[in-house]
């Protein structure tokens, strides 16, 4: 059982030595990953698990990646990505021009369902898709376009739910268990490292993505985050979080319209 | 005596169940004396489609106010929260739930342990934990850390329930302090503090 110091300490460490600032993370979740990785990774103890992270820069790398959770799926909850189809994607229709950022996009398959949606309205070689993410690790993969094929049933199903209507396996060329993603998806998008809690806004967007990575953010860093994604986004812009995501806590909140069950929002001012 | 006493004292009654527990759920709820002076969580395995129904469901039973979690929401004494599909549910601090989208555990999102243990460490032993039926091994595991934590341990009796794997195996794993029927169980929870 690790302690509330313990974590304070580690995480004192990783902001000291290396700037990374997990401070203001949610500790219930951070708790459970750390004992995760002492597990995984068989660290005797506590301080053994300390003593690593501080002298082996090359772990850390391994150790912020355990740390953040990198869960993520393609068409994550269909009937949001409908939505995005439907409704979303139309208004931005008549713009010259679509930008769009995916913070937190983890291993990129988020983005590529986004690029599929796209092409499939006829605005991908208009739009551009600005991926970032904490974890280089991460954008790598992403970059890459290559996922296991044993995914594959579970995306179709769901990418079929959110109104695709081709044949999913006509995105990708499979082979030895792995799929890659048709080159013309990625060649819109733009992976780069980003991180929320210490790097600004960086251009102004159309549509903000940001699905399950403030659920990992306490109260004050959410805050603090739903600003900068504000001053990120145009008049009439969109921002979409995950599904038990809220602006509700935030003083932005009135500024914003949900337009659906679905959690997405529109700015209106 | 001793468990008299830790009744006196509970917080936050955590429920957790799988295959065979909306329909013993259904039967409890409407059995529950109002208002309650503790906190009840639900957790169950669930398909994610069945969505936010199921805190509608559980709301035609009960006179008690019923919400299904959403991320960083205020925990009060005198409510039913229901986890989401496809989280797992955390106890930031006696006041705050949180979510976690990280890997399933036991196969399952949200995880019956997970909460189990979480309720453990934040409420230790003002936490009562109750497995109801199901036809896996996720739960034995967090009413273990219950107990440890000096909470009390309470399963469905596997001869009454649709599925008894689940409470069986809590019971031969784990220290289990109550095997109640359902009714039983209700008259169980209406003998805590009222508010
Ligand atoms: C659970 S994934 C979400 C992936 C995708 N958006 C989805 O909903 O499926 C969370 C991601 O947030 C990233 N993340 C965590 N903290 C971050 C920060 N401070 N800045 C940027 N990204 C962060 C993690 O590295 C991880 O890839």
């Amino acid at each position: 059982m690790i302690e509330e110091e313990e974590i304070d300490l580690l995480l004192n460490d990783l902001y000291e030595l290396y700037g990374y600032d997990f401070n203001n993370y949610s500790r219930a979740s951070l708790k459970r990953r750390i004992q995760r990785i002492c597990t995984i990774d068989k660290f005797p103890s506590f301080a053994e698990l300390r003593y690593r992270v501080k002298s082996d820069a090359g772990y850390l790398k391994r150790f912020v990646e355990e740390l953040t959770v990198n869960v993520t799926e393609m068409f994550r909850d269909p009937t949001f990505y409908q939505y995005l189809r439907t409704e979303v994607l139309p208004t931005l229709a008549v713009k010259p021009f679509i930008r769009i950022w995916h913070a937190g996009c983890s291993t990129g398959e988020e983005v590529y369902s986004m690029a599929i949606l796209l092409q499939e309205a006829n605005l991908l070689h208009k739009a551009l898709l600005y991926a970032t993410d904490l974890n280089p690790t991460v954008l790598e993969k992403a970059r890459r376009g290559i996922f296991p094929m044993s995914h594959m049933k579970l995306y179709s199903e769901n990418y079929i739910e959110s109104g695709g209507k081709h044949d999913f396996s006509s995105y990708y060329i499979a082979n030895y268990g792995q799929v890659k993603f048709s080159e013309g998806l990625g060649e819109k998008m733009i992976f780069s490292t980003h991180n929320l809690v210490s790097d600004r806004s960086f251009n102004e967007f159309d549509l903000i993505l940001c699905r399950n990575v403030l659920i990992y953010f306490d109260k004050d860093l959410q805050e603090k985050v739903l600003k900068l994604f504000d001053e990120s986004l145009g008049t009439l812009g969109y921002l979409a979080l995950g599904s038990k995501e809220t602006l509700k806590f935030s003083s932005v909140n009135p500024h914003y319209k949900q337009l659906t069950r679905e959690k997405i929002w529109r700015k209106i001012n | 005596m001793a468990k008299n006493k830790l009744m006196d004292a509970s917080e936050v009654v955590v429920i957790g169940g799988s295959a065979g527990s909306i329909d013993a759920l259904m039967k409890l709820f409407p059995l529950l004396k109002t208002p309650i002076s503790y906190t009840l969580i639900i957790v169950l395995h669930r398909k994610n489609s069945v969505d936010s129904s199921l805190a509608d469901l559980f709301a035609m039973k009960t006179q008690i106010p019923v919400a299904e979690i959403e991320d960083k929401d205020s925990i009060q004494r005198g409510a039913i929260y229901v986890a989401p599909a496809d989280y797992h549910l955390l106890i930031e601090n006696e006041t705050m739930f949180a979510l976690d989208a990280s890997e399933k555990v036991n196969y399952s999102r949200p995880s019956l342990d997970v909460t189990f243990e979480s309720v453990a460490e934040v409420y230790g032993s003002k936490a009562i934990g109750i497995l109801l039926s199901g036809a896996n091994a996720d739960g034995t595991q967090g009413l273990i850390a219950i107990k440890k934590a000096g909470g009390l341990t309470i399963v469905q009796d596997p001869s009454t329930a649709q599925t008894p794997f689940m409470p069986h195996h809590a019971i031969q794993h784990a220290s289990i302090d109550l095997i109640l029927t359902m009714n039983e169980m209700a008259m169980f929870l209406n003998r805590l503090p009222q508010p």
